[in-house]
């Protein structure tokens, strides 16, 4: 690895700690086998690895939404048997409910929840101001863009408040200059609210711009291939991080490591 | 003739649309128009002495419905109708839904109804009666039995095709079973079960009016029989037309309704 490229150790409390997690799935496919990583509290740690990889697969374990085939995940200190209130999901095709408006969709957490209805939509409407999307609790998705739609999403899951957001390749499909706006917001986001990101992406760019922490898998069955920290001023705003030299030689190191599982 | 060749350069102008005949009520007028038309051309010249024109089977209508002898005929076959769809529509889209929620309720039930759904069932009213008379039993079951099939299988391909993601996002934020299913499942399920209940309830439109026919003449049926032998066609269609215009309003309406109870964004659309 490259100086650019430091390994830490010093590391915060782990908010999510995956232990020897392996995930078989019906026809023999091995997604993950026997997988240990540890999520530090208040971070935003992407995973990252070649398409099919089991990413998702990981993220959605630790989501609680498909059982693993062997191992536990400790969030919070709890062992996960199934979706639980510490954590919130983000889809990547955005999940809105196409009947129901932004209002409506983003407080849908809170309505399950069974808060009432005044409640719940004072707390939607925070969160859909703070993700820009103020204006809209009327529309419906339809109405929005792909981006638009995204930050209902994600408005989605903060409201619900949980300490942990999962974000399935939330920018993936949204287009490219979307995606920049999403991801220059999403630091601001980080830093105003004070939570564990779990990040899924196949984007190298993307990764080293949002995360404190990249790890990088291996084909499948997935493997731990590397570790890396980006080590980014991100004081000085969005231009300064995509020309800092630091920025452009992660990218560059991460990409070498993942040229040799392309074929 | 000439109200055909009157149509062809309203039909041109639709191609523009900022043209007021682009409308789709205008549109929709146009083609009953053409309908009506092409009935007059084929009763006046004729196709079969047993096919009267287009307005004499209007005025042979508006005589029946002023002289009550249509509305009488049309509550009686309501009766039927009305038991029969009601019972499909509700037993139809519980039994699907249930079938698309659990699968050992599918394998148990989804045979007898693609079965039924494919079996000539005018065949089957002559054992409906011997099972259970001449009376308004089976004329309901005839209703039954044609609108059912196709309200259950779209329910149950409905819900059994709602999108995974939406399930998964409904899980995730902590739903119970019974929140994933009202909240989440049947909206999602709703633009098929109700293309579903449209066809069943067409389907139950036919069935009825085959009850009457075939196991004793009463109502509409009544006229359209009675009618026939003695070869007063215009009434005959008359009948025949009525339970037609009927058929397309409360199928129309059952589109309205759709769109009030589960999709909000259909009527913002519109």
């Amino acid at each position: 690895m490259t100086a650019a490229v430091a390994q830490k150790s010093a590391a915060p409390r782990a908010m999510v700690e995956v232990r020897h997690i392996s995930k078989t799935y019906a026809g023999g496919v091995e997604a993950l086998n026997d997988l240990s990583i540890d999520f530090a509290e208040g971070q935003l740690t992407s995973l990252l690895g070649p398409s099919g990889c089991g990413k998702t697969t990981l993220l959605k374990i630790i989501a609680g939404l498909i059982p693993a085939t062997g191992g536990e995940v400790k969030v919070d200190g709890r062992v996960v048997t199934g979706p639980g209130p510490e954590r919130a999901f983000v889809f990547q095709d955005f999940a809105l409910m196409p009947w129901a408006s932004v209002m409506r969709n983003v407080a849908f957490g809170l309505e399950l929840k069974g808060m009432a209805r005044s409640e719940r939509e004072a707390v939607a409407e925070k969160y859909i101001a703070s993700v820009g999307l103020k204006g809209f609790e009327k529309a419906y998705p339809h109405e929005l863009s792909g981006g638009m739609r995204q930050r209902a999403g994600l408005a989605r899951a903060l409201a619900v408040n949980a300490k942990v957001l999962l974000m399935d390749e939330p920018f993936s499909a949204v287009d490219e200059q979307t995606r920049r706006k999403f991801q220059e917001d999403l630091l601001e986001l980080i830093a105003r609210e004070q939570k564990t990101f779990l990040f899924v992406t196949h984007s190298i760019e993307e990764a080293v711009y949002v995360s404190d922490r990249i790890i990088i898998l291996s084909h499948r069955p997935s493997q731990v291939s590397s570790i890396v920290e980006p080590a980014i001023v991100r004081g000085g705003g969005p231009d300064q991080i995509r020309r800092d030299p630091a920025y452009l030689d992660t990218v560059e190191s991460i990409w070498q490591s993942l040229k040799r599982y392309l074929d | 003739m000439t109200l055909i060749t009157e149509t062809v350069p309203v039909a041109r102008q639709t191609s523009f649309a900022a043209s007021p005949f682009a409308s789709p009520a205008m549109l929709w007028l146009l083609s009953a128009v053409i309908v009506c038309s092409a009935w007059e051309i084929a009763g006046r010249y004729p196709i079969s002495p047993a096919f009267p024109p287009f307005t004499d089977t209007m005025a042979a209508l508006f005589a029946m419905i002023l002289d009550g002898s249509l509305p009488k005929a049309l509550l009686i076959t309501l009766k039927p109708l009305s038991i029969g769809l009601i019972v499909s529509v509700f037993l139809g889209v519980g039994l699907g839904v249930l079938m698309g929620l659990n699968r050992f309720a599918e394998w148990l039930g989804s045979p007898l109804f693609i079965i039924a759904q494919s079996a000539p069932l005018a065949a089957l009213i002559p054992i409906l009666t011997f099972a259970y008379g001449i009376g308004l039993t089976s004329k309901i079951l005839t209703v039954c039995i044609m609108a059912m099939p196709v309200i259950v299988l779209n329910s149950l391909n409905a819900v059994r095709h709602t999108p995974a993601s939406l399930i998964e996002m409904g899980q995730s934020f902590l739903s119970t079973r019974w929140q994933l299913i009202l909240k989440v499942i049947l909206p999602a399920a709703s633009p098929v079960i109700f293309a579903g209940l449209r066809l069943g309830c067409a389907a139950g439109f036919i069935g009825v009016i085959l009850a009457e026919l075939l196991i004793t003449p009463t109502g509409i049926g009544d006229i359209i029989t009675y009618n026939q032998s003695i070869a007063e066609y215009e009434n005959m269609y008359a009948a025949i037309f009525a339970i037609i215009v009927f058929s397309v309003v409360f199928i129309m309406l059952l589109e309205r309704l759709e769109a009030v109870m589960f999709r909000p964004e259909k009527r913002a659309a519109s």
